[in-house]
Parts: C-alpha cells; sequence; structure tokens
C-alpha cells in the first residue's frame, strides 16, 4: 500500500501575528516554523503506525514550498516516511496547491492521501476536499480513527453532536484530526537516517490562482476587563443580562 | 442566482444552515438577484419555510440514496445544480458537512472560494470577502478574482433573518453518482447541546484539579443551558472525553457567551474561544494571562465563586 501524507509549514503555535508591506503580507521576521500540528501529530503519525504493522506500507510525504520549507520536510522524514517531495511554489492559494499534490498523487498511484484538518495560519481547510475533486477520489473529513484491512479502510469521523463509523473503498483521502494517532518525538536514528532518504525538488506545474489577498487586519483589542467582587455574583449576572445581554 | 447548499443531519435543519441561508439572500439582494436553497434528502421540515430565512426558491432533491453523507457525491450533486441553475454564488455554512464540500464544488466550477468568511462580501471594488486566519488571531480579506464565487461562512457570523415569506419548492433533477461509502455506525453524543451549536458553553481547565471537581461546573451549565469544554491538558488526562476539547488543535467554537473556569488562557486555547461575543474567567490568579482577552473577571477560587454564581443565575431565573 502507498500512502501520501500532505506536509504543510506553520508559524509556531506562539508566534506573534503581525503584518507588513501595507498589511498585505505575514511578518515572518524571527518567526519559528513548524510542521502544521494536524499533519505531523495526526496525519503523518498514523502513517508511520500503519507502517510499522505492515511494512510493506510505502509512505511518501508532500510539501509545496519553497527551500524555507526543507527543515519541516527533514523533520517529517525524521519521524518516518521514506521518501518527499518538495513543490518549489510560495503560493497559498489552495487551489494552485492542491493542483501540485494532485499532480504528484497522479504520478505516484497512492491508495491512501492523509491530510491535516486544516493549517493554523490561513485555516482553509480546503485542500482535502479540493483533491477529491481534482483525482476523484472519495473524502473522509475530519478522522479521528483509521484502519486499513486489504482495499477498504475503516474510518471514524466526527459528525454534529457525535461521529460515525464508515467504510469506504481505496483510494481515498482522508483529512486527520485529533484522536487519531498520538504526537511523536523524532529520535537520534531516524534524525540519522533522514538525512539520506530522498528528497525530490519539482517545479510546479502552471496553476493560476483564483484569490489574492487583499489585506490582512488585527481584531480590535478588547477594551479590558471588568472585574467583579467574588462575593457578588449577583452583580455578574445583572451584567450578563443587561449589559452583555448573552443570558 | 446565489445557491446556498441546507446541510441537515437528523431531519433537522441546524442553525449554521439557516445562517448561511440569510447571508447568502443578503448577498443575492446585494447583487441584485435571487436567492434559492439546495437540500438533497428526504427531510421532514416544511421547507417552503426556508423562505423566512430569505429563500424564495427551494430546489429539492428528494431522494433516499442521499440519507448518508458522502462528500464526494454530495459535491458533484452540488456542483451539477450551480451549473444547472447558472448560479454565480454558491454559500455553504462553515460547519462540519460544508467544510467537507464547499471545496471540491469550487474545484468543479472552476470558483474561487472564500472558507470560514466572518461578514458579508465587499462588491464596490472586486469581490472581497473577509474571513479569520491565524486561528481567530487576525482577519483577512480576500479577494475572489473568478466569474463564479464559493464561500463557506463562520458559525455564528451571521443573524437569521426571519421576515421572509414562505418560499416556492420545486424537486430538482440531477443524476446521483454512486456512493463509495458505507456508513456502518452512528454515535450521537447523548442529552448533550452540541458545542458548536450552543450559544453559552461553560468550560474548565487544570485548575479544577481533578475529574471528580466537574460537578460545579456541570450545574452551571446547567444552570444557564449551556454545553460544556475544556482545555487540553484536562481532555488529554482524561478527566473529560476529547470532543469537548477546544483550542488550537481541538474545537473553534463561537458562542455568544463563553465562561473559562481554572483555565490559564495559552495562546493556544485562546485561539479556539478568541471569536466568543462574551467570555467571562474565573481565575484564582490575578495575573492569568486569560483576563486579557475577557470581557469579565472574577479573581477568586472557583471551587467558591462558582457554586455562587450558579446560585445567582437560578435566583435571577426564579424571580423573571
Ligand atoms: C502546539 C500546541 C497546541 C496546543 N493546543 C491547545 C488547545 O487546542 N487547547 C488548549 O486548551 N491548550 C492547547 N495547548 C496547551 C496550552 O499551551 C496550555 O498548556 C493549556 O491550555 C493549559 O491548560 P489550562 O489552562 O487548563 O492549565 P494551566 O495552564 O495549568 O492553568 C490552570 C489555571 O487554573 C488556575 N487555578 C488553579 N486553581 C484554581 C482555583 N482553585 N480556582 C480558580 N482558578 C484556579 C491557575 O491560576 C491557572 O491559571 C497547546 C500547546 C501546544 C504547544
Ligand atoms: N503547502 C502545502 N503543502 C502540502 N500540504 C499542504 C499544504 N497546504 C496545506 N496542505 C495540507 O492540507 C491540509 C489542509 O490545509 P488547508 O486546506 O490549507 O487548511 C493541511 O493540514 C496539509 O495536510
Amino acid at each position: 500500500m502507498k500512502i501520501l501524507v500532505c506536509i504543510s509549514k506553520t508559524p509556531d503555535t506562539t508566534a506573534k501575528i503581525a503584518f507588513v508591506e501595507g498589511n498585505t503580507k505575514f511578518d515572518e521576521n524571527g518567526v519559528q516554523w513548524i510542521i502544521n500540528p494536524y499533519d505531523e501529530w495526526y496525519a503523518l503519525v498514523r502513517a508511520i503506525e500503519l507502517k510499522e504493522k505492515d511494512p510493506n506500507v510505502i509512505i511518501h510525504l508532500v510539501t509545496v514550498g519553497t527551500v524555507e520549507s526543507e527543515p519541516i520536510i527533514r523533520k517529517a522524514l525524521a519521524l518516518g516516511g521514506d521518501e518527499a517531495f518538495r513543490v518549489n511554489s510560495n503560493s497559498t492559494d489552495s487551489f494552485v496547491v492542491a493542483e501540485q499534490i494532485a499532480a504528484i498523487a497522479k504520478e505516484g498511484a497512492y491508495d491512501l492521501i492523509l491530510t491535516g484538518k486544516e493549517t493554523i495560519d490561513y485555516n482553509s481547510a480546503a485542500i482535502g476536499s479540493m483533491l477529491s475533486a481534482l483525482l476523484d477520489y472519495s473524502f473522509v473529513s475530519l478522522a479521528n480513527h483509521l484502519e486499513i484491512t486489504g482495499n477498504t479502510a475503516t474510518v471514524k469521523r466526527e459528525i454534529e453532536g457525535g461521529e460515525e463509523t464508515c467504510e469506504v473503498n481505496l483510494p481515498v483521502i482522508i483529512s486527520c484530526q485529533k484522536g487519531m494517532a498520538e504526537q511523536r518525538i523524532p529520535n537520534m536514528r531516524g534524525i540519522m537516517a533522514a538525512r539520506t532518504k530522498p528528497l525530490k525538488v519539482v517545479e510546479p506545474n502552471a496553476s493560476n490562482a483564483s484569490t489574492s489577498i487583499n489585506e490582512f487586519s488585527l481584531p480590535p483589542v478588547k477594551s479590558g476587563v471588568k472585574l467583579i467582587d467574588a462575593d457578588k455574583m449577583d452583580q455578574l449576572v445583572e451584567l450578563l443580562k443587561e449589559e452583555a445581554k448573552v443570558i | 442566482m446565489v445557491l446556498i447548499y441546507i446541510d441537515h443531519a437528523d431531519q433537522d435543519i441546524k442553525n449554521a444552515s439557516l445562517e448561511a441561508l440569510s447571508y447568502g439572500a443578503t448577498i443575492a439582494k446585494q447583487l441584485g438577484t435571487e436567492a434559492a436553497a439546495l437540500v438533497l434528502g428526504n427531510i421532514a421540515t416544511p421547507l417552503a419555510d426556508l423562505g423566512k430565512a430569505g429563500a424564495s426558491k427551494v430546489y429539492h432533491l428528494n431522494s433516499a440514496e442521499l440519507n448518508h453523507f458522502d462528500a464526494r457525491q454530495y459535491a458533484t450533486l452540488v456542483a451539477d445544480a450551480a451549473q444547472k441553475l447558472n448560479a454565480i454564488v454558491v454559500v455553504f455554512a462553515h460547519n462540519i458537512n460544508g467544510r467537507a464540500i464547499a471545496p471540491a464544488v469550487a474545484v468543479k466550477l472552476k470558483a474561487g472560494i472564500v472558507t470560514g468568511a466572518s461578514s458579508l462580501p465587499e462588491t464596490s471594488n472586486g469581490f472581497m470577502v473577509t474571513k479569520t486566519v491565524f486561528s481567530g488571531k487576525a482577519f483577512a480579506s480576500i479577494k475572489i478574482e473568478t466569474p463564479i464565487k464559493v464561500i463557506s461562512l463562520n458559525q455564528n457570523s451571521y443573524k437569521i433573518s426571519n421576515e421572509g415569506m414562505a418560499a416556492t419548492v420545486e424537486n430538482i433533477d440531477l443524476t446521483i453518482p454512486a456512493s463509495n461509502i458505507k456508513i456502518t455506525n452512528i454515535d450521537k453524543i447523548k442529552g448533550e447541546i452540541p458545542l458548536t451549536e450552543a450559544t453559552i458553553v461553560v468550560s474548565g481547565g487544570r485548575g479544577l484539579k481533578g475529574p471528580e471537581n466537574w460537578g460545579i461546573l456541570l450545574d452551571l451549565a446547567k444552570a444557564l443551558g449551556a454545553a460544556t469544554a475544556c482545555s487540553r491538558p484536562v481532555s488529554d488526562a482524561d478527566w473529560r472525553p476529547h470532543h469537548e476539547h477546544v483550542g488550537q488543535t481541538g474545537l473553534q467554537i463561537a458562542p455568544n457567551l463563553y465562561i473559562a473556569i481554572g483555565i490559564s488562557g495559552a495562546i493556544q486555547h485562546l485561539a479556539g474561544v478568541n471569536r466568543s461575543k462574551t467570555i467571562v474567567v474565573i481565575n484564582k490568579d490575578p495575573e492569568a494571562p486569560f483576563f486579557k482577552a475577557a470581557d469579565y473577571g472574577v479573581v477568586g477560587d472557583a471551587f467558591e465563586v462558582v457554586p455562587a454564581l450558579t446560585a445567582a443565575i437560578l435566583k435571577s431565573k426564579a424571580s423573571s
């Protein structure tokens, strides 16, 4: 079985959010980049677990990004995975990114494509769904559990107010979230091995962005907290009723 | 026309879809066109009622084959309907199913898409939609450059209108592609208000010390008719079920009222709740970072403050 895991790079979760160039670009100054947590903790680790159970599993990784994404994809290789592709594009347009991944996916004829639930910077939650249209594969979103038996994936996914279990024939695209696997830390052996694992850089296919970022802005700052004495809960209830009008 | 996809789970049209419908109807007005709703599958609710929230027409594909959600199948049908009806904008709720199909529909329609929109498009100079980015820490205004546009609307971002007239309901005939997905089990969390639908959420953190202490929080939630949530360490330690975890790596919610009890307010926690309209923080440490993001704060011991707050709410309810 061949698995493709989509790996994206995001600013560290504590990064300062600021913008430059007339608020049209994210200020990358001093930003620490990490693998998008959903891609690392859930999608990649679950793929590695499947390979640990079945040595015939082959794991490929793909990232669409510039040379700045190399440390991220190397770290993903150190966690596990046999080889990686980096499509050399700096696009943040979901459609352009999805088209690049789809091209790699067509080439590799994968049985299973895993993505994260969403990236924590642009929060698009779009790539998995777009890949399903581009490749005409089934798509199961927000999965928290995945088993493969033969040609069938058994997946649990979140639904409104609960979860459902479904069976779907391969090939399938699955977006992963919490519950899928436990976070791991790469070990020394993995880090050494990653240095010699193949990382192929491919040039992007021509693709036109359908959106552009016009401007970023920060939410208005809260006017300041109103403190209420711990023994005056009647007053808090009054404020929530009359001032905030939320109860 | 503007086409709005109406998602229904358990025969029930959720608020998220009604918000999307009213939002789509306002866009239709902005563009001088009609708003139509699209419903897939059997449903008991009288569909003419969708007129109230803004639809002038409802297109219904009434087939039992569609009673289980399959993202690929649904995306194909919505895209086919949009093409057949010459939709220029297609609107979804950014809920679980909306997220799964809207981007695929955009690809099929060669349309640009904005997911997680937070306000109406600005159409004076191109077509610009604002969405939340960086997990609610910022906004981006995105220009959609294609003739057809797809938008998914964040939950609790647009008011449901109640003023429209009954809609005309029409069957729509589309070829249903085969489904490749077999649902084998559905587990509903019984008797609880789903977190993403809740207008009030009461949430607890490590400050509550252990699962045996959750009673005070559950009592408060009950008094308010609220859903319950928790911070990540709490669900990691299995004090509370995983589906209650909110934050950067859990659920992102935007209720009208979020009450945080014994939660420090780490940036990753705030990323899941910072779109809440009103935030109340109860923490014994006056320096807790959460107070900076709060509207109302109580510095004190949760084990005293929370029961007192519950009593005050019950008293106020009894007297009104
Ligand atoms: C990549 C990444 C992703 C993460 N994602 C998430 C996420 O999605 N969601 C999330 O929640 N966290 C997330 N975290 C963890 C986050 O950084 C914090 O560690 C976590 O939110 C802290 O949880 P807490 O506030 O419950 O506990 P603590 O930080 O331990 O805070 C407990 C609070 O309780 C107060 N307290 C103690 N006793 C009492 C009392 N008797 N009465 C009142 N108050 C009391 C204390 O003053 C303190 O402020 C993430 C971290 C990383 C690195
Ligand atoms: N530039 C990228 N390269 C590779 N995979 C990506 C990229 N961007 C997003 N993805 C994948 O798609 C998922 C959803 O991302 P998004 O749709 O951008 O929120 C991520 O969790 C990744 O698995």
